[in-house]
């Protein structure tokens, strides 16, 4: 009797030392899973890119099918110009915001300011696309880099403005209070001292909302539509890096597939980079904090 | 915003009333406009998604928060962190020219001959279509889903663990323990990852195949909701096409907004917790 019971709990212990095994292996399966498609996206873009960028690709007008030569430097510009406009106004918007949340974080307002930017990061980009075609492509009756700016600014906003509130609120209270005990506002206080010492981590964070948006596609697509030249107007189309990769990834002609593949590099590229010294500057951030 | 998108789609919701969302039909040149081919495919491949992407994600979140070691910890995160940066367009664009032929060559053929007899798995594989953007879906919400995930089981206490082996516990037991406490937790993370995913725009855009039907089997294309947006949008003729999109993305935004804001309170919810703790 006795020994029977033994042995069921030890083929039970078996058992469960199995389906231990077993699961533990296959968490790290999956995270084998997930780093395969990483590392095949990452290099199969490298690869396909690498052949096909050279010094014309980033110096050339686009050419029309069949002619030799040729690239994106008109989109690239554009791609800068448009962000260029996001920037100026989305960052200052988040910023101010996300000092405003998190200096005067008990009122009822920067609750309803949090809740407005946790919403506005999930809101698709096609839909920002959609409200800046209602509120600036129709008024003016054409498409232009403008649109394409502001839209890309909304959806900085709120990444903005969230990295803004947790580096504001990483600044240890007594630097406010020695601050204001000497008898500076609370207006310098924020300006010279709360946000001198956190600017570090606030411009990692800008650096964040220009790589995530420098990839858009979706919003610019009827905000700043496109175009194939040199454009040296803010008020008309203007042509963009990713538009411009996917107008030719949905093209039926190899060599404009190639082009589009370039485009992909160098825009994987920017991203990459920022992403990287992103990582360094916070990390020297965090071992000072420890 | 609301308010700019509900004048804007007025003309379509007086035309269509709530038949709108209930009509399959799509036609610009008979200007009948039914958005429920695309909400369709919408919903269709954002579960594909999550089915896949779910068992992955928690499997590497429970990898990261538990198994690896440390320097394998901080260089992981960081490949999952770019593969979250890596721009939609991109995935996109693998997706047709590396995912679709895999996916018409070998892995469909493959499905039909194992599981030909559903009605799901039947039909010409063309690479294009459900599956395949269900797949690429997956592959973009799976850092979402284990980042967050990752933190709500890091907000678990240790103590709970440390309870749980000195009963006895296999490992594997002791984080079964942990991820029965954290699961509202992951339950947000994967709600979050749907908003994403029903949200998605270029990648989808780009295979799921942009035809308006709705067919039993996954290797059929189909149309989603923000696809039929960007590709309609721009070119669209006429003030009712127009507002027809608007009123397509007026309904993606709704979905999206409900979604979301479900999965801040669970979130919230955990994370507050462990605040207190």
């Amino acid at each position: 009797m006795e020994l029977n019971t033994l042995n069921i709990s030890k083929s039970n212990l078996a058992k469960r030392k199995a389906i231990n095994i077993l699961m533990l292996s296959l968490c790290i399966v999956s995270a084998l899973i997930a780093i395969v498609p990483l590392f095949y996206i990452f290099f199969y873009t490298a690869t396909a890119g690498l052949s096909s960028i050279n010094l014309d690709f980033l110096t050339q007008l686009p050419k029309p099918v069949g002619e030799a030569g040729g690239g994106m430097a008109n989109a690239i510009v554009g791609s800068m110009i448009i962000i260029g406009i996001g920037s100026l106004f989305g960052i200052p918007i988040g910023l101010l915001s996300g000092i405003y949340v998190a200096e005067y974080s008990k009122t009822f307002f920067s609750n309803i300011i949090k809740f407005v930017t946790d919403v506005l990061s999930g809101v698709p980009s096609i839909i920002i696309g959609i409200f800046v075609y209602g509120i600036v492509v129709l008024p003016m009756h054409r498409f232009s880099a403008y649109a394409g700016g502001i839209a890309l600014g909304i959806i900085m906003i709120p990444t903005v403005t969230r990295i803004t509130e947790e580096m504001l609120k990483l600044v240890p209270t007594s630097l406010r209070e020695a601050s204001l005990a000497l008898g500076i506002s609370r207006w310098k206080t924020t300006l010279m001292i709360v946000l001198r010492t956190a600017s570090g981590g606030i411009i990692t964070g800008i650096l964040l909302a220009v790589s995530r948006v420098a990839g858009e596609t979706a919003p610019l697509l009827f905000t700043s539509f496109g175009n194939t030249f040199w454009s040296n107007s803010l008020d008309s189309p203007m042509a963009s890096l990713p538009v411009q990769i996917f107008n030719y990834a949905i093209s039926p002609y190899e060599e404009w597939h190639r082009k589009a593949w370039a485009g992909a590099f160098v825009l994987v590229f920017i991203v990459f980079v920022i992403s990287i010294v992103v990582r360094i500057v916070t990390r020297n951030k965090f071992s000072q904090n420890l | 915003m609301i308010y700019e998108m509900y004048r804007d789609s007025l003309a379509s919701r007086d035309a269509f009333g709530f038949g709108f969302i209930f009509s399959g039909e799509w036609e610009p040149v008979k200007e009948r406009f039914g958005a429920l081919t695309f909400i369709y495919g919408t919903v269709i491949s954002s579960l594909i998604a999550l089915i896949i992407a779910l068992p992955v994600s928690i499997g590497i979140a429970i990898f990261l928060s538990e198994l690896a070691p440390n320097i394998i910890k901080t260089s992981f995160s960081f490949l999952i962190e770019i593969l979250a940066a890596i721009p939609s367009i991109i995935y996109g664009f693998w997706g047709i020219f590396v995912l679709a032929p895999f996916m018409r060559l070998s892995f469909q053929p493959f499905l039909q001959s194992t599981f030909g007899w559903l009605p799901l798995f039947q039909g010409t594989p063309i690479g294009v279509g459900l599956l395949t953007a269900g797949i690429i879906l997956a592959i973009m919400i799976t850092p979402i889903i284990s980042a967050i995930s990752r933190d709500v089981l890091k907000a678990i206490p240790k103590s709970q663990r440390e309870a749980a082996y000195a009963l006895g516990a296999t490992r594997w037991e002791a984080i079964k323990m942990a991820l029965l406490n954290a699961k509202s937790g992951i339950l947000g993370a994967t709600v979050l990852g749907l908003g994403r995913a029903v949200g998605e725009t270029m990648a989808v855009t780009m295979v799921i195949g942009n035809r308006s039907q709705i067919k039993a089997s996954l290797f059929e294309p189909a149309y989603s909701m923000a696809s039929v947006i960007a590709n309609e949008f721009a070119e669209a003729s006429g003030h009712l096409h127009i507002s027809s999109l608007i009123e397509v993305g007026l309904i993606l935004f709704a979905v999206t907004f409900i979604i979301n804001s479900f999965a801040r309170l669970l979130i919230y919810s955990v994370t507050k917790k462990s605040d207190i703790r």
